[in-house]
């Protein structure tokens, strides 16, 4: 069984279909992308997928059962995280601070007890710095343990994101175009971070325009045109797709 | 938060406890008194303005719940002051809690213009039910007595206000620096984010705005058992905004600037007293003058001027 599974997936806003009628499913352990043009809907499958949105119609099943219309905070339970195209950082918190806020759902978040400085919460928090450190330097930022979120350069909170996703020690992880805005070398870096991420077991699904990473990383690829189901399969499929060909890659060719 | 987190707290505690030693008259420690409660309301208000990135702009509501509790409790069904204390705590505690679910579904204006309905609603109930309350003139709160000890006079309130500010101050630093803490700064910082992480936004705000309303319920019984009188103005809405300029003016998300704002702001209209007449315009002015200059606060711009966490 796929762990992801979706099925016939749609969202109108208004008159707007961004997503139509998308189907595909997830195997574990792989690195799946999804391409497609601007507005293409990849970011609002993302959306749907991680619960900001409720779709219109349509299924998606985690193990074989339906996540869809359920809240952000559910899917966290059930080990699905994500970054955001637009960063979403804590700009209020350090560095590490935004790594361990990751970790909630694995902490003891009793109210009483925190404002009583209950030793087994101190403790635990002591630890999970301790992890949200050799997190850092995971994604290769050794550097920024110490630092202060509002200080750091956006290449770095890039991977910044991806650590906060990996503190959630999620299943299923979904990258919402994670080599936008860097330079060729800072592209390089996060094209191998994420292989080291799909190493570890983590099932990456990304969202991605830099076509180099997206062939080199991904197992198999999803393309998206005017929010439908353009063509999927590996990427030597994608590429001799006519359709592929026409919408997309045509312009690249 | 860093290194010393209570270094602050020692120096706090310290002055609290030369300070009856070296006030030359009652005056200064009724000020004090009345600069600790405060100071307390607004801890409380800066977790959900400060750290939680919440307005409430009807806080003195909560203050006018406990305070009238503690007052018409005792006086019209006998009630143990203490009891009384408490109810009033749960009361505001329960209102927030019920409120609070379609409150925050609202942001922003949105949010402001609910909790200030509420407070002005809290408000005129407590001037218009007069038979419970005295109306617009107030009434006279019983004081708190075990038996025959009976908790009167400056001192005795100064010790107990001392011990609260300090505790709150310890609790606040704590709450702050926990994984509760932490979801909370983290849905000010950016609620998506903090969403996809498994935090259960509603349930925080929800929970902070219920904390803060118990604060200030508190504080409010705390108030009118020292006072020994209470009238509508300690719930109006003036008084709401009052504390969130202190709020403002000490330093949002900052512990200790929710102390100084409180000190300073509750001191400023005394210490403008010789303008005569004129001193709500140099208050005023002096606020304008803090946000163009010290737009985050003073606790967070000194801070950061002399590179020290707060």
């Amino acid at each position: 069984m796929a762990l992801l599974d979706v099925q016939d997936l749609s969202i109108h806003f208004g008159g707007v279909k961004a997503v139509q009628n998308v189907s595909f499913s997830i195997d574990a352990g792989i690195v799946y992308a999804v391409i497609g043009p601007n507005g293409a809907g990849k970011t609002t499958l993302f959306n749907l997928i991680t619960g900001i949105y409720t779709p219109t119609s349509g299924s998606i099943l985690l193990d074989g059962q339906s996540i869809a219309g359920k809240s952000p905070d559910v899917l966290a339970q059930r080990g699905v995280a994500r970054t955001f195209q637009n960063l979403q950082i804590c700009m209020n918190m350090s560095a590490i601070e935004n790594v361990m806020v990751g970790a909630h759902l694995r902490l003891d978040r009793n109210l009483l007890k925190a404002a009583l400085r209950w030793p087994s919460i101190k403790t635990r928090d002591r630890d999970l710095h301790a992890e949200a450190e050799e997190l850092m330097r995971f994604v290769g930022l050794d550097a920024y343990t110490g630092a202060r979120a509002d200080a750091m350069s956006y290449g770095a909170l890039k991977r910044l994101e991806i650590a906060r996703a990996l503190a959630m020690k999620p299943r299923l992880l979904f990258l919402d175009e994670p080599a936008a805005g860097l330079n060729p070398k800072e592209t390089i870096e996060v094209d191998h971070l994420i292989r080291k991420v799909a190493d570890t077991g983590v099932t990456v699904v990304l969202v991605e325009h830099d076509m180099k990473m997206v062939m080199n990383l991904s197992d198999r690829i999803l393309v998206l045109d005017y929010g439908r189901k353009l063509a999927e399969g590996t990427g030597a499929e994608v590429r001799r797709n006519p359709d592929v060909i026409a919408a997309y890659l045509g312009a690249h060719a | 938060m860093h290194q010393h987190p209570f270094r602050g707290l020692f120096v706090v505690a310290a002055v609290l406890l030369v300070l009856p030693f070296v006030l030359p008259n009652s005056f200064y420690v009724d000020l004090a008194i009345r600069m600790g409660i405060n100071a307390v309301i607004v801890l409380g208000l800066n977790l959900l303005i400060g750290f939680a990135g919440q307005i409430s702009l009807g806080h003195a509501g909560f203050i006018g719940i406990g305070a009238y509790a503690s007052a018409a409790l005792p006086t019209h069904f006998g009630w143990h002051p203490l009891l009384a204390v408490a109810a009033g705590a749960v009361a505001a505690g329960a209102l927030a809690a019920v409120l609070a679910r379609p409150i925050f579904r609202l942001k922003g204006h949105y949010l402001a213009m609910a909790t200030l309905g509420l407070g002005i609603i809290i408000n005129i109930m407590v001037r218009n039910e007069a038979a419970w309350t005295g109306g617009p003139d107030g009434m006279a709160v019983p004081p708190m007595a075990f038996g025959s000890l009976e908790i009167s006079g400056d001192k005795p309130w100064y010790w107990i206000v001392a011990l609260l500010l300090c505790v709150s101050i310890w609790a606040s630093i704590n709450l702050i620096d926990s994984p509760f803490g932490r979801a909370l700064r983290a849905l000010h910082g950016s609620e998506v984010a903090s969403k996809v992480v498994g935090v259960q936004v509603v349930r925080y705000k929800v929970a902070i705005f219920v904390l803060s309303a118990v604060f200030a319920s508190f504080m409010g019984s705390i108030t009118a058992l020292y006072v020994g009188f209470v009238t509508p103005n300690l719930a109006d809405f003036f008084h709401s905004i009052e504390l969130v300029t202190m709020v403002v003016i000490g330093g949002m998300g900052s512990i200790y600037g929710s102390v100084l704002g409180a000190v300073l702001l509750t001191a400023l209209p005394q210490a403008l007293a010789t303008f005569e007449g004129w001193e709500t315009v140099v208050f005023g002015a002096i606020l304008m003058l803090s946000m163009i200059f010290l737009p985050k606060g003073l606790v967070p711009t000194l801070a950061a001027r002399f590179g020290k966490g707060d």
